[in-house]
């Protein structure tokens, strides 16, 4: 049995040999084990697309195109959701009303991720009365339930914003009004971790060496200790999404957020309550997208989570 | 521990103080209170500039502020417009406990509208999460205890998609089945707004019924979260060394849970509870409109939405200090229940 030579016996060692995965890989791999954070992206893409590629069916024109005569009817052939109760096709609204909600939901996250890791970058990395300023006003704005901060801060710059010309669309004011207060009344929890964050990897050798080195503070911020702290950010920024549409639902519920015309799935659900009983399709659709849009997210969110998890790397096979 | 209480409350202070400089000066620019103050009619400018040199909003902000914060009392005002202040003020100011008079309903006092209010959402509020903090451990436990069961992934399953929906939705499915299609169906329902139904009055009864789907939804929404909470705790504290010798002794399961597993794992439970009460009071405004429910949130939104300075901002100091003192009391009763927790 001289069939197998030496060098054939390596060669089949060295296909047994894992090939070494690179973080990255490693953390793909163990978010594909989370199942439903899979399924949670497969949602995301398809409610996307949903609200996204509707467009190509409807035009904005047909979700505003009010038509009393067949105001509050029921599902139909014509209109599969039913019609609003000015006769607008709640359908059409739910498409366009999706951007707006899927909008909102990820540039008021970008604004909470800007002011979180500026404010806990600052604090953490400064320390001293810089900090104690800091982190004295992050916890003013936690003691205010954010809801209230929100309605206040909704009011406050209320009609203050004039419409905006995007292309050949219109958005009302308020939709940026929205975002930016969702996003300066959300960041506190994230400035935290980020300062957290930054107080332990501030001692550690590699900033240590980039100060000898003579790197700025600023490029020590954003370049070496930064990049370290990623993790945190992107999993709390991924469920912050979750979070900003739900809020932007609850102030457009209260009748304080995005101003009609223009439709959120929020704002379609004003005023429902009062036709719980006669028109269950005025809420029943917008109302699921929602659930749905945040359950796919918050499963998105856990299973990045659990990838990202720098204890597990070990144990990934 | 005096000394540890002593200094948070002291802390608290400038805390409270920058909260109320940052609302007041937000709220001062939220609308025109006395737009509505000439009924149906527009107000005339004349009246407008009356009402407002009265009221004090024609001074700036930084007068405004101070009057609200220590009353103006000891220092004159000038109520006929002549230019020269002659009567001396009669507002005593938040810290000597007066949030002067609302502007909308005239002449009641900001403190006793939100009183009236208080109880209200105090009986929603408080059944809700007894609710929620017995369900949540039932169902935490159990699903610990039964890990990867049937059971525990539905359990799973359901208390993401809870912990996923905004109150209103969970009340709008709760009010279209229980509210309005059990009569439709000729079952006993519930009724969906209010607080008492106007035909038999206020009775125990009635308030009981109108606070069933209330409750329910603000349970759901709020157990979801937390049982998830229960059952990691749980799964963690039954792979310890201790419970080990407990199941080595011979120890029945029950006792072993009940007696030696539960306490450390409900531990936890004490921090969550006490930063989620901004949260809870957050949601009372959401519940409190959709369920029609008399409360201090309604009250918030209706004084919110005409620029009722001195209510808004005493229903909001009101809950900043009851955020505040949750916090404190949280930690020292974490501290009493886990002897190793020192403050110093």
């Amino acid at each position: 049995m001289q069939a197998t030579s030496e060098s054939d016996v390596i060669k089949l060692q060295e296909g047994f040999k894992a090939q070494a995965l690179t973080p990255k890989q490693l953390v793909w791999r163990r978010f594909l084990r989370h199942k439903m954070a899979v399924v949670g992206v497969v949602l995301i893409i398809i409610l996307v697309l949903y609200s996204f590629g509707g467009a190509f069916v409807f035009s904005e024109a047909d979700a505003n195109y009010t038509e009393t005569s067949i105001r509050l009817s029921p599902p139909s052939a014509e209109h599969p959701f039913g019609t609003d109760t000015v006769g607008r096709d709640i359908l059409a609204r739910t498409i366009y009303g999706g951007q707006i909600s899927l909008l909102i939901g990820l540039s008021a996250v970008i604004v909470e991720v800007i002011v979180g890791v500026l404010i806990g970058a600052i604090a953490g990395y400064y320390g001293g009365w810089i900090d104690g300023l800091l982190m004295r006003f992050t916890e003013a704005m936690f003691n205010i339930p954010q809801l209230f901060l929100l309605l206040v801060m909704a009011k406050f710059f209320g009609s203050k914003i004039p419409t905006i010309d995007v292309g050949n669309r219109e958005f009302s004011g308020s939709v940026i009004v929205i975002i930016v207060i969702i996003g300066i009344t959300s960041w506190m929890y994230l400035a935290r971790i980020v300062r957290a964050n930054f107080l332990s990897l501030k001692e550690r050798e590699f900033v240590l060496a980039a100060h000898t080195t003579g790197t700025s503070n600023l490029s020590i911020i954003f370049q070496h200790i930064l990049p370290n702290s990623i993790a945190p950010i992107i999993v709390s920024g991924t469920l912050s999404v979750a979070n900003a549409i739900i809020s932007e639902a609850y102030i457009s519920f209260l009748g304080l957020g995005v101003q009609p015309p223009t439709a959120t799935w929020g704002n379609m659900l004003e005023g429902a309550y009062n036709y719980i009983d006669s028109a269950p399709w005025m809420w029943i659709f917008p109302g699921t997208l929602i659930v749905l849009t945040v359950l796919s997210i918050n499963f998105v969110g856990d299973g990045l989570r659990d990838a990202l998890d720098p204890h597990a790397l070990v144990e990934a096979k | 521990m005096t000394r540890y209480i002593i200094r948070r409350i002291l802390q608290a202070f400038p805390l409270l103080i920058i909260i109320s400089i940052l609302l007041f000066v937000l709220m001062l620019n939220t609308g025109d209170p006395l737009a509505t103050m000439g009924g149906r009619k527009a107000t005339r400018p004349e009246d407008r500039e009356r009402l407002s040199r009265q009221l004090g909003l024609d001074k700036p902000v930084t007068t405004q502020y101070i009057y609200w914060l220590v009353g103006n009392d000891w220092a004159l005002v000038d109520m006929d417009g002549d230019g020269t202040p002659e009567t001396p003020g009669a507002r005593k100011g938040v810290l000597r406990g007066d949030f002067g008079n609302s502007l909308v309903s005239r002449g009641k006092a900001a403190y006793d509208i939100i009183m009236e209010r208080l109880p209200n959402t105090l009986i929603l509020m408080i059944p809700a999460e007894i609710i929620v903090i017995i369900i949540s451990l039932l169902v935490g436990m159990y699903s610990a205890l039964r890990q990867y069961s049937l059971i525990d992934q539905i359990i799973t399953a359901l208390s993401f998609i809870g912990y996923s929906m905004p109150i209103f939705f969970v009340a709008l499915v709760s009010m279209y089945l229980f509210g309005v299609n059990f009569k439709r169906w000729g079952l006993p329902y519930l009724p969906t707004v209010g607080m008492f139904d106007p035909h038999i009055g206020k009775t125990p009864q009635q308030i009981l019924l109108h606070m069933v789907l209330p409750i329910l939804s603000m349970t759901i929404i709020t157990a979801a979260g937390y049982s998830r909470f229960v059952r990691s705790q749980m799964l963690e504290v039954i792979s310890e060394d201790y419970i080990r010798t407990a199941r080595s002794k011979g120890l029945p399961q029950r006792m072993i849970i009940l007696g030696h597993a539960l306490k450390n794992a409900a531990l936890p439970l004490v921090t969550i509870i006490g930063l989620d009460i901004p949260l809870l009071l957050g949601g009372a405004v959401v519940t409190e409109s959709i369920f029609a429910w008399p409360g201090m949130g309604r009250l918030f939104i209706d004084h919110l939405s005409r620029s009722d300075t001195p209510v808004v901002m005493g229903i909001l100091m009101m809950i900043s200090i009851a955020v505040i003192l949750a916090q404190l009391i949280t930690d020292i009763v974490y501290a009493w229940l886990d002897p190793r927790i020192r403050y110093t």
